[in-house]
């Protein structure tokens, strides 16, 4: 498997910063799942054998991180903080608010494969609460008319 | 992207080039940017770390360490490389610094990251990014490559005929990973574990070798002091404590933000003056003042200096200085239910009354809060949060164990509110979860 000349030129200068190969593990793992969408089998197999691990290695360091992912999610995949400076600010109403409006729930992808929805910890916007994040855009100080005008604007995105 | 906010009894130093474009290297240089490392390649390691000494500069990411005191740990000969280590993995919930200071003044961590490598003798430093900050990283990889463009890094830098390399290095979501023994292990590829101390860092570190691991404020707060002196930055800040810090307010205030403001300034004042008073023209409750593991501090204990050892001797912590505001219709149970429920997603399940305490007072938190506790288990939630001190690897289990036994301690009287009010009396309509009383419970 190849990875896009990009990705696969950063994967060769990564490996050049550390005297061991295997400390690229965690960034490419995210990178690669950037690239692919999720790590499918084929992505870890490729992974590894970059690494020279065993593929049980690598899905054992998989399964610590959160942000990594075995499977699919939506084209945008929205992360809303309700951690104690989100909660205190109403982060759970939006978080609330998110699955009615997109009628799913936490870790699940509409039916048309756009939208990804995920109740997660701290995200560091804690001064700008209530905060979520979609993909890795933040989007702060939020309320219900703002988070409709955001999954709008997503939408159409997806459309362009 | 995040709004930056001012207020005149604010002392800008680590945030001086906030909102002026030094992501850019040329302004960067413009405003004073990398004078501190050529005068640190110029002095003695010793006169460097001396000088951090002299400042009582303490580490910015919790545990307020002395950083002077950290390098000179690192042992001078070593047959393996030395590491400078930048902890970027910021996720303590409240603390939202070091992104600022990322995005805002890249080229002062690079800075400071360099001047901590020459006064221990590394000539590698890593900067640990935490992975939702993505587009931090790539400020600070353009940052890393610019420096090099311009040889402040690489080989011979500054003309020295020294060489110091920096590189960033990414996360993939998680809080544990913050702790220095398991942000190494993530950073050599493996799952964020934390080490058994000792050894400590600074002898066996990364990759084996002597490694000094400090907070992205604490290392942008070196070149200043090597540039204005130790005693001037150690004069801002109360004995013991010196400098500034980036403090966090957020929560039930009018005017939630990151300030920076002398160690030792007052929380009062600090939520008062500075965050405009309490929001919805509400009292105040109580206050979270260092980001979610610091003990609680009720209101009437919060005119108080906030410097580390004051806050030790009032018997919470000064932390990361992410601090929590809370108005006085917060319902304390469902707040100590949130802050565990944290610390039991995070809890990486190496030790087990970590694992296990995180777990059992998630469980007896959520019934309580759901209206089906019992009265002898506000006992049962302290005893075991108790149990969870001090029997760790890392300082998770503390973490999530301190502000549990604060809460109930001080606001006991919320938890028998809860078995007269069931549900929540605060709250009824929060309650999302109902957990069934456990077998046996009676």
């Amino acid at each position: 498997m190849r990875f896009s000349d990009q990705l696969e030129t950063r994967i060769a200068t990564m490996l050049t910063h550390y005297p061991v190969k295997r400390s690229i593990l965690v960034p490419t793992l995210l990178f690669v799942q950037d690239e692919v969408g999720y790590l499918s089998d084929e992505a870890i197999a490729e992974v590894a054998k970059r690494v020279e691990l065993t593929e049980l290695e690598v899905r054992n360091v998989i399964s610590y991180y959160s942000m990594l992912s075995l499977k699919p999610k939506g084209k945008f995949n929205i992360q809303v903080c309700t951690n104690i400076c989100c909660m205190i600010r109403g982060g759970e109403s939006i978080f609330d608010h998110c699955k009615k409006k997109l009628g799913i729930g936490h870790k699940m992808t509409t039916p048309d494969g756009l939208f990804s929805l995920e109740e997660v910890e701290c995200i560091g916007a804690c001064s700008w609460a209530p905060a979520m994040q979609v993909n890795y855009d933040f989007h702060e100080n939020l309320t219900a008319e703002k988070v409709d005008a955001i999954l709008d604007d997503y939408k159409r995105k997806a459309q362009q | 992207m995040a709004d930056l906010v001012s207020h005149p009894a604010e002392v800008k130093v680590v945030s001086k080039r906030f909102g002026k474009g030094a992501a850019n290297i040329d302004r960067y240089l413009e405003l004073d940017g990398y004078k501190a490392v050529q005068k640190a390649l110029g002095m003695d390691p010793d006169a460097i770390i001396n000088e951090v000494k002299t400042s009582a500069l303490r580490g910015r990411g919790g545990a307020g360490f002395a950083t002077g005191m950290k390098w000179s740990f690192v042992p001078k000969q070593s047959a393996k490389p030395k590491y400078v280590l930048c902890n970027g993995d910021e996720s303590e919930p409240g603390t939202c610094k070091d992104r600022l200071i990322l995005e805002h003044d890249p080229h002062s961590v690079i800075e400071g990251v360099m001047i901590a490598g020459l006064a221990i003798g590394a000539r590698i430093g890593y900067i640990y990014i935490r992975g939702e900050y993505r587009y931090l990283s790539v400020i600070m990889e353009k940052a890393i490559a610019d420096a090099y463009a311009r040889g402040f890094l690489g080989k011979n830098i500054f003309g020295s005929g020294r060489d110091f390399d920096v590189y960033w290095h990414g996360g993939a979501g998680a809080y544990e990973v913050g702790e220095e023994s398991a942000l190494m292990e993530s950073l050599e590829g493996k799952r964020g574990i934390p080490r058994i101390k000792p050894p400590f860092p600074a002898v066996v570190g990364l990759f084996g070798g002597p490694t000094v691991i400090n907070n992205v404020e604490t290392l942008a707060s070196v070149p200043p002091i090597i540039l204005q002196g130790g005693e001037w930055f150690a004069s801002l800040g109360t004995p013991k404590n010196g400098g500034t810090r980036l403090y966090c307010l957020n929560g039930h205030i009018n005017n939630p933000g990151v300030y920076e403001l002398p160690v030792g300034f007052n929380l009062l004042r600090m939520i008062n003056e500075v965050g405009g008073g309490i929001w919805k023209g509400r009292k105040l409750k109580a206050v979270t003042p260092g980001g979610s593991s610091c003990p609680i501090l009720k209101a009437e204990e919060c005119d108080i200096a906030m410097d580390f050892d004051t806050l030790m001797k009032a018997g919470s912590m000064l932390g990361s200085g992410g601090v929590v505001i809370l108005d006085d219709q917060t319902c304390m149970v469902k707040y100590a239910l949130r802050t565990i429920k944290f610390y039991q997603h995070e809890s990486c399940g190496w030790c087990i009354p970590c694992r296990e305490g995180t777990d059992w007072l998630k469980k007896s938190l959520t019934r309580f809060h759901a209206g089906a506790g019992l009265k002898k288990d506000i006992d049962n939630i302290q005893y075991l949060a108790e149990n969870m001190l001090g029997r760790t690897f890392c300082a998770l289990g503390d973490a999530a164990a301190m502000p549990t036994i604060s809460i109930v301690k001080k606001f006991r009287n919320e938890f028998e509110d809860h078995l007269e009010g069931r549900p929540c009396p605060y709250d009824p309509e929060a309650v999302t979860q109902q957990l069934p009383v456990l077998a046996g419970a009676h």
